[in-house]
């Protein structure tokens, strides 16, 4: 196979005008999930994020997508497509993307459709959205990834499964504050954590979504990127990647030579847990509150099932007047407030009545 | 539910981003709109987009709730003042009732608002909660 084929180039240069996250303000401390079900003790994160009674993966998605078009100032019929990634839609049939559109008042001049790839459903969305407008069929597409996860009570997963979205507005290069420089996708059939139909939570392959599910696809992606762009781990000033806990991504930026300086401001999980479609790009997002014109920033995600989408970024003058539009992502996660564990049975429904 | 489901979907606009009307006769901002401007009793059509920034008016946390709204109990319903003009009753969120205060900035959110069942639609609009930053 000609090694070039690997990497992605829209036919014209896209990038990023707009981008936004949503956090939700409820925390479920670790050591209250140990509490119930341990007796006590601490879980792989700090904390997680909790949606609210009223809140879903359409609600947390609104919100992002209301942040990302601040930022890129354009009037929201300009968009040609709406997509969202997400595991947790609150129908399983009739679109999410279309109520985020109908909110946004983007419609009716509009694809609209709802991605699946377990956590990289959102990043699938960001692909998708830079072929449309790379290959001119639109100036400006949306890509949301938006997600209420939640872990069986007591289970392994509940300790990060958590709430949370990000949007970004693709459009030319020209406009963008982060320029794409190559993307690239790597999927293989890999059942490391899955969910039938009609049943409530998922299930997954314990230490098997660990080497041949996360680091294989996460690493062959990154490793891929750099050697076919024939760069170096030194010349990112940011690496993020899928953040299902905090010493997964620590061992992935590791082994792939990237140092802690270059991973920690993207890396959220500590904090808020897993937000599973969200968790890759609320990092990227974290680290776009923060970038510098000029900075280079590689993205890599993973979803179960699997597969990893690697993004590099340039990041331009355009981010020091957009990133003050619309709320950091900092600003959400300082919007705290801790629940205990009978309150989150509560909001997430896990009470049979 | 056959019911339901037109009336929710024709109050879209107003519920999911705040679209009301201007009077092009007197200039009143109205919402929710009615096509009759309340102020000058003239036709008045003309879709203009609430910014979703306001404060609240008055406030009272209802124990007692309708049929569809037991979920969400205690929560704050409030008569929130909009920059552009209009008074719009809404329930809060994000906040605990003791927090509320007459005057406090709060801004538009889009969430659930309430589904009957399982099989129903979910229906969605605005509420307010205090101002992110």
């Amino acid at each position: 196979m000609d090694e070039q084929v690997k990497l992605m180039h829209s036919q014209r240069p896209v990038g990023i005008i707009g981008y936004g996250s949503y956090i939700p303000m409820y925390r479920l401390p670790n050591a209250e999930i140990a509490r119930v079900w341990k007796g006590g003790g601490k879980g792989p994160v700090k904390e997680k994020a909790v949606a609210g009674l009223d809140e879903d993966s359409v609600t947390i998605a609104i919100e992002a997508a209301r942040n990302a078009l601040a930022r890129a100032e354009i009037a929201p019929e300009q968009l040609r497509a709406v997509w969202v990634g997400s595991e947790s839609p609150p129908y399983a049939v009739k679109p999410s993307s279309t109520i985020v559109a109908e909110a946004l008042g983007a419609t009716p001049y509009l694809l609209a459709a709802d991605m699946e790839f377990a956590c990289k459903a959102g990043t699938e969305a960001l692909q998708a959205a830079m072929g449309l407008v790379g290959s001119g069929m639109g100036e400006y597409a949306l890509a949301i990834g938006a997600d209420t996860a939640q872990g069986r009570p007591g289970d392994a997963l509940e300790y990060t499964a958590a709430s949370g979205g990000t949007a970004f507005i693709v459009g030319p290069a020209e406009e963008a504050l982060a320029v794409c420089q190559a993307s690239l996708s790597y999927v293989t059939d890999t059942p490391d954590f899955w969910r039938r139909a009609h049943q409530v939570y998922p299930s997954h392959g314990g230490r098997f979504t660990g080497e041949p599910a996360y680091f294989h696809h996460i690493l062959s992606a990154a490793g891929a990127m750099m050697e076919q762009l024939a760069m170096q781990p030194q010349e990112f000033t940011y690496v993020v990647f899928h953040q299902p806990n905090v010493k997964f991504p620590r061992r992935a930026a590791k082994r792939l030579g990237f140092t802690v300086e270059q991973l920690t401001p993207g890396l959220l999980s500590g904090e808020i847990g897993n937000t599973y479609a969200a968790a890759a790009i609320t990092g990227f997002s974290a680290v776009l509150d923060i970038a510098q014109p000029g900075d280079r920033i590689l993205v890599v995600s993973f979803g179960s099932g699997a597969g990893s989408d690697a993004f590099v970024w340039h990041v331009t003058e355009a981010i020091t007047e957009r990133r003050d539009k619309a709320p950091a992502v900092a600003d959400y996660i300082r919007r705290r407030q801790e629940i205990d564990y009978a309150l989150y049975t509560r909001y997430r429904g896990k009470l049979q009545m | 539910m056959e019911a339901k489901v037109a009336h929710d979907w024709r109050l879209r606009g107003q519920r999911y981003r705040l679209e009301g009307e201007v009077c092009e006769h007197c200039g009143a901002k109205i919402f929710p709109p009615r096509d009759i401007c309340p102020h000058c009793h003239q036709p008045a059509r003309k879709p203009q987009t609430f910014s979703g920034k306001g404060e609240v008016y008055t406030f009272s946390t209802v124990q007692s709730p309708p049929q569809g709204f037991e979920r969400y109990v205690p929560y704050t319903v409030a008569l929130v003042k909009l920059e552009e003009g209009p008074v719009v009753t809404a329930q809060l969120t994000d906040v605990a009732p003791q927090d509320v205060k007459i005057g406090m900035p709060v801004e538009m959110v889009t969430r659930r608002l309430y589904t009957q069942n399982d099989e129903s639609t979910i229906t969605y609009g605005y509420k307010f909660r205090p101002v992110l930053r």
